[in-house]
């Protein structure tokens, strides 16, 4: 009769990692392992002013004080930091002044991975700024958005460009002093993007950044600076793969939101590092801190992520409500198959009065997998009225993987009123066998009721993603199902 | 023969439910299987359309000239065996609409044919929805999430008409309907029926079999068919009862 659904779990989990090629770009590296000199030489080459390499090397001193932090619900070696190359760019790196100046081969590279860097065949409404391993390597529509006010660039080019929006905002809502990896990405942060949007100003394109991780035995740390001046509205969107490889990488990254009155910043992310392979071998090590301040009254920042890649995965995209009536949100759908491990999450820190968030967190867990969500809703004395709505649902396919709840409350306000619900669930033989009986494959159904169960979240994220996240949900679990 | 059942034998863990059944079924025909709980009338159904857990420990189905007993359940679905569940199984944030688009095209993509356009597929959608009076804002629904007891089983024929199956098994289809949800059920069922296909009606009662006139009435009992015979018979057992029949069962 029908085959034991393990078998077909152990069939499918066999599904290719398809962004897992290689592009043989010439690559200048900086000396391997990590000092003082390497911060040095990453600052010296990217022609930067004093202040810039004065804020690394604090970093770097208060990085080397610190423990690497071991509270996640995550296994791994210890990560060797002087085994690793911390800066890598692909060359001539010299400053591009139009598409035909950028390497083909890179071209050819982001060609490979569906984003066509050629303005004119773009999908009209999206704007790319395209980094490979440390640097950004083009960003399109720059004229358009200049039109508005708006700045979109490498991180680099703002350093150099418009120090005085970089120095007022950069590390006000991350400090170096934040935690390990921040810190170590503030010493030898590479490149990233840089957004500005002005005063009143809604984009009219949606802006998008895309990661990719070329060179081997490199860590890749970037650092996203977005500010919504009063009034603006922007939404911004996040990719990323690497290549397959036995080893581990390291990816850690920076992302800072900053919005003032009136101002909203979406962000969504569809992250789709290397995840390692079927027995748990290589893979990216995702350690990244993303945090938003609503500075102003009135401003609401919201981020969406469909985590599906990674061997491992430490994130939570938080939200700081200082301003009065802020908004925060989130809302993540979290894959892990095989031996991928994710502990993610959010923090929502509620100051002002009357702000609110919300809490959407859909964890899916099969092979042997591990899944936690860890999240702190904080409500500050002041924050009177202040309102939190938390939902973790987990979903688990199998019998060998593991979903974990982490909710960490502490309310100092006695007029808010902090909500938590949080449901475990598997997908039901019943359900398998409803599909099946009308025709659909188990393959299939699972991608389809997955799908039905993230839903909430998939319905937050913009349309250019919306339906690369559905397709990617599906090739992830292929046929994970006990 | 469209269907030949023979000598089949059905274990759940180990235990035997059905012990030694034989059917067949024409093209052309409505066959309804009745019989007290407990008796295998939904392990057949389950066996049929190849339900895990359900092992068959002997015995043959002959379904459209092959032995389907080792056959995947989706690919006996793709042949044009349909189950209407007795307990239809609800899938949150599946729409109707997207979960029937998936099967329609499955099954065309078994049949070597092109997915359906999304015209083409709304109206079809359209044309059988009238055929159960199935409201339009059901289909936007996730797949039975917060359906009524008849409109889960309305749902159930509605997908029937879409799928167009060749062998329809209608699992209780009856049970938890009132008359006006029973009459709709059975006039789209009415309407479906044809010379290309079959239908299996397991039910309790014969209330259903008033509106949808069987050719055959067999009376399952203990796991096996213990008494056949024309639409009589279900009104026979509907006076009786199941009693009466233990002695056939023992004998």
């Amino acid at each position: 009769m029908a085959t034991d659904s393990n078998e077909i779990l152990e069939q499918v989990t066999q599904s290719e990692y398809k962004y897992g090629f290689y592009t043989d770009i010439e690559t200048e590296f900086a000396p391997k392992g990590l000092d003082e000199n390497t911060i040095r030489y990453i600052s010296a080459k990217k022609e930067e002013p004093e202040w810039m390499l004065e804020f690394r090397l604090k970093a770097f001193r208060h990085w080397q004080q610190l423990p690497e932090p071991e509270w996640a619900h995550l296994h791994y070696p210890k990560i060797d930091y002087q085994d690793a190359y911390y800066y890598a760019a692909p060359k001539p790196k010299k400053e591009l002044q139009s598409l035909d100046e950028v390497d083909p081969e890179l071209l050819e590279t982001f060609n490979k991975l569906g984003i066509s860097l050629e303005e004119q065949k773009r999908l009209a409404g999206v704007a790319v700024d395209a980094v490979i391993d440390s640097v950004s390597v083009k960003t399109t529509f720059q004229d358009t958005l200049a039109k508005h006010g708006i700045i979109f660039c490498s991180f680099s080019e703002a350093v150099r460009n418009h120090p005085e929006l970089v120095r007022k905002y950069m590390g006000t809502v991350v400090p170096y002093t934040d935690n390990f990896f921040a810190a170590l990405n503030s010493a030898v942060f590479s490149d990233g993007s840089f957004v500005y949007i002005p005063k009143g100003v809604r984009c009219p394109l949606e802006l998008s950044t895309y990661f990719r991780i070329n060179a081997a035995n490199t860590g890749q740390f970037e650092r996203t600076l977005i500010v919504a001046d009063e009034g603006s509205y922007v939404s911004y969107m996040e990719g990323c793969t690497a290549p397959m490889r036995d080893e581990n990488q390291l990816h850690a990254a920076i992302v800072e939101i900053i919005t003032l009155d009136n101002a909203e910043v979406k962000y969504s992310t569809v992250q789709n590092w290397y995840p390692g392979d079927k027995d748990g071998n290589g893979g990216i090590y995702n350690f990244v801190t993303k945090r938003g301040l609503c500075k102003g009254r009135n401003s609401k920042i919201s981020w969406t992520q469909v985590e599906t890649g990674s061997a491992i995965t430490w994130k939570y995209p938080s939200c700081v409500l200082m301003g009065d009536n802020s908004v925060g949100e989130f809302y993540s759908v979290a894959v892990t198959n095989h031996f991928q491990q994710a502990d993610t999450g959010t923090k929502m820190i509620h100051i002002g009065k009357n702000t609110r968030s919300t809490i959407i967190s859909k964890g899916i867990s099969a092979g042997r997998s591990n899944n936690s969500y860890r999240g702190l809703v904080k409500i500050l004395p002041g924050a009177t009225n202040a309102r939190n709505f938390s939902q973790c649902d987990s979903l688990l396919l199998g019998d060998q993987c593991g979903a974990h709840t982490f909710p960490y409350i502490e309310a100092k306000n006695e007029s808010s009123i902090v909500e938590h619900e949080a449901t475990t669930s598997k997908i039901s033989e019943d359900q398998l066998f409803y599909c099946n009986q009308r025709g659909i494959d188990t393959e299939k159904a699972i991608g389809l009721i997955v799908n039905g169960y993230a839903k909430e979240v998939l319905n937050k994220l913009p349309m250019e993603f919306a339906v690369e996240a559905q397709k990617l949900l599906s090739i992830s679990l292929e046929g994970s199902v006990g | 023969m469209l269907l030949n059942i023979k000598n089949l034998h059905v274990a759940i863990d180990g235990k035997e439910i059905i012990k030694g059944l034989n059917l067949g079924i024409n093209y052309g025909e409505v066959h309804a299987i009745m019989g007290p709980n407990g008796t295998g009338k939904s392990t057949l159904a389950a066996a049929i359309t190849g339900r895990e857990g359900y092992e068959i420990t002997e015995g043959e189905i002959w379904y459209k000239g092959e032995n389907i007993v080792e056959m995947e359940p989706d690919e006996r679905a793709n042949k044009g065996i349909f189950l209407s569940f007795q307990y239809p199984v609800e899938i949150p944030g599946v729409s109707m609409t997207n979960f029937m688009r998936t099967a329609v095209n499955a099954k065309r993509e078994y049949n070597g044919q092109a997915p359906i356009s999304a015209a083409e597929f709304l109206k079809l959608m359209e044309e059988k929805k009238k055929l159960v009076d199935m409201h339009a804002k059901l289909t936007n629904r996730s797949v039975n999430e917060g359906f009524s007891g008849g409109e889960k089983k309305r749902n159930e024929i509605f997908q029937m008409a879409m799928l167009e199956p060749t062998l329809a098994i209608l699992d209780e289809t009856d049970s938890g309907l009132d008359i006006d949800a029973l009459k709709i059920v059975a006039r789209g069922v009415n309407q479906l029926r044809s010379d290309k296909n079959a239908f299996l009606i397991i039910t309790h009662y014969q209330r259903l079999l008033e509106y949808i006139v069987p050719d055959f009435v067999h009376v399952l009992y203990d796991g096996r068919i213990v008494k056949s015979g024309g639409k009589n018979l279900a009104l026979e057992l509907e006076e009786k009862g199941y009693e009466w029949l233990k002695e056939y069962s023992l004998a």
